[in-house]
């Protein structure tokens, strides 16, 4: 990764990922609501919301919220720049995690008994899927001996060939990652639930349109980690990629709809299991082949 | 169209309601009725929402929790009482705690009636309610949004006292 293709990922990422995002959003709504028979709301929905929680008034509960709120969508839109500019897949991990840090601190400043709930809920997730995210770098390193994202542009044959049973593994936490149900334990984009609205109980207008924003930007991140198995060294692999992310995006969206919400204690069981089993039986077998 | 009165997203709070407004509520978000199809979102958190759905009269122990629900919400917000309990106090009036319809403890600007008020009857009060928003959103950005002075006396005996004094001049009149 260059300095030069780093700004120009920042750029294009900072701009393009919260279009696409928004799309995206709009898509699973529009998609929910044709799964339950529904005519469902406009394409544009998420940016009409997002453009009134702007304008509403302005009521903080502390000086210091929407701030951890601005940290953690700043550090999300740094994540996916190292990302997409072909940078080291640890480094866009790390700062990831510190963004969701930033975002669990943002609620538990408040002292809001909701907010709290959803914060201790928003760690066990990411106790659920972090080692999963771990061992796929170590599976990654594995694979292409080096770290940086980039290289999945220089292969003869998807990565996916070499690594089907972490790619199954993705799927799983990535179903955490996106919140959707069995796993929005700490807050849904479904009508509301037994925390009000979890994390973000406390957080309203721009703080909260926010944290719209931020999550169309981890979509896209998350959806780049599922192309980072699907591409290989020449352009036409970027039409079986776009096809696997959609078909992928529309698995999430499906399962979303058709499952409730687990205990954290299973997500946690189900999660750990699952990395487990999946890495460990994929890096193994890259040792015997070779 | 501005993107506030696209998006409202509504709380409900069932004041002493019999339940028979609340099941209304609840149905306009079931498929049949799909208030989605105007961005609406049962949000359940005050501090995310734009309209305050009421069911029920007020009586003395709810009237401040109304009050507390509605100071909770950032402006521009509406809010719609929803059935004749809501409106007036409905058959729940007469009672001795209770104090009448909502708009004894905080302002309201849609009123829907009925007995139990139908879900059409919500969605076009919702409607009705998107223009009261979209008011207040211009006049919250022109800075002239006046915020509500909330009553600080909830008690039903002033209502009690009233409603006797009517009850004896209508006995007067009567018996001449
Ligand atoms: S208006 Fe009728 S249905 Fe609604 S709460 Fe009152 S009594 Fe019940």
């Amino acid at each position: 990764m260059t300095g030069l293709s780093f700004v120009f990922s920042l750029v294009g990422f900072g701009v393009l990922a919260p279009v696409i995002g928004c799309l995206l959003a709009g898509i699973d709504r529009k998609l929910t609501a044709r799964l339950q028979g529904r005519v469902g709301p406009p394409l544009l929905q998420p940016w009409y919301d997002v453009r009134k929680l702007i304008v509403k008034q302005s009521a903080q509960v502390n000086s210091y919220q929407a701030f951890y709120v601005c940290m953690s969508l700043v550090l999300a839109v740094l994540a996916g720049a190292f990302f997409f500019a072909g940078g080291n897949f640890l480094l866009v991990v790390f700062v990831l995690t510190l963004s969701t840090l930033f975002f669990i601190i943002a609620a538990y400043s408040t002292r809001s008994p909701y907010a709290e709930l959803g914060a201790e809920r928003e760690i066990a997730q990411v106790m659920s899927y972090e080692p999963m995210v771990i061992l796929i770098s170590i599976a990654f390193y594995f694979a292409l001996r080096t770290f940086d994202t980039g290289v999945v542009f220089s292969l003869d044959r998807p990565l996916i060939l070499s690594l089907p049973l972490v790619f199954v593994g993705l799927l799983f936490i990535l179903t955490i990652k996106l919140r959707k149900s069995p796993f929005d334990l700490s807050y849904s984009h479904h009508a509301h639930q037994e925390l009000v609205k979890g994390i973000t109980t406390e957080m309203s207008g721009r703080t909260l349109a926010m944290v719209e924003v931020m999550h169309w930007y981890e979509s896209i991140l998350f959806l780049g980690w599922v192309g980072l198995f699907l591409v290989w060294g020449s352009w036409f692999a970027l039409i079986p990629a776009i096809i696997g992310i959609s078909a992928v995006y529309f698995l999430e969206v499906f399962i979303d709809n058709n499952f409730a919400r687990v205990k954290w204690q299973s997500m946690l069981k189900w999660s750990w299991v699952v990395t487990l089993v999946c890495c460990s039986l994929n890096i193994v077998l890259l040792y015997w082949l070779g | 169209m501005s993107a506030t009165a696209k998006s409202p997203w509504i709380i409900h709070y069932d004041a002493s309601s019999c339940n028979g407004c609340d099941i209304e509520v609840l149905a306009c978000l079931t498929p049949l009725y799909d208030v989605e199809r105007f961005g609406i979102i049962n949000t359940g958190n005050p501090k995310h929402a734009d309209i305050f759905l009421v069911t029920g009269s007020v009586n003395e122990r709810n009237g401040s929790v109304l009050q507390q629900i509605y100071s909770q919400m950032p402006e521009p917000k509406v809010v719609i009482a929803c059935g004749v309990c809501a409106c007036t106090g409905g058959i729940f009036r007469e009672c001795y705690n209770t104090l009448g319809g909502i708009d004894k403890a905080i302002p309201v600007d849609v009123y829907a009636p009925g007995c139990a008020v139908r879900p059409e009857a919500i969605i076009d009060a919702v409607v009705v309610g998107l223009g009261v928003l979209e008011q207040k959103r211009v006049s919250l950005a022109s800075g002239t949004l006046e915020e509500a002075s909330l009553p600080s006396r909830l008690t039903a005996a002033d209502k009690m006292v009233a409603d006797q004094t009517v009850r004896a001049s209508a006995l007067a009149e009567t018996i001449g």
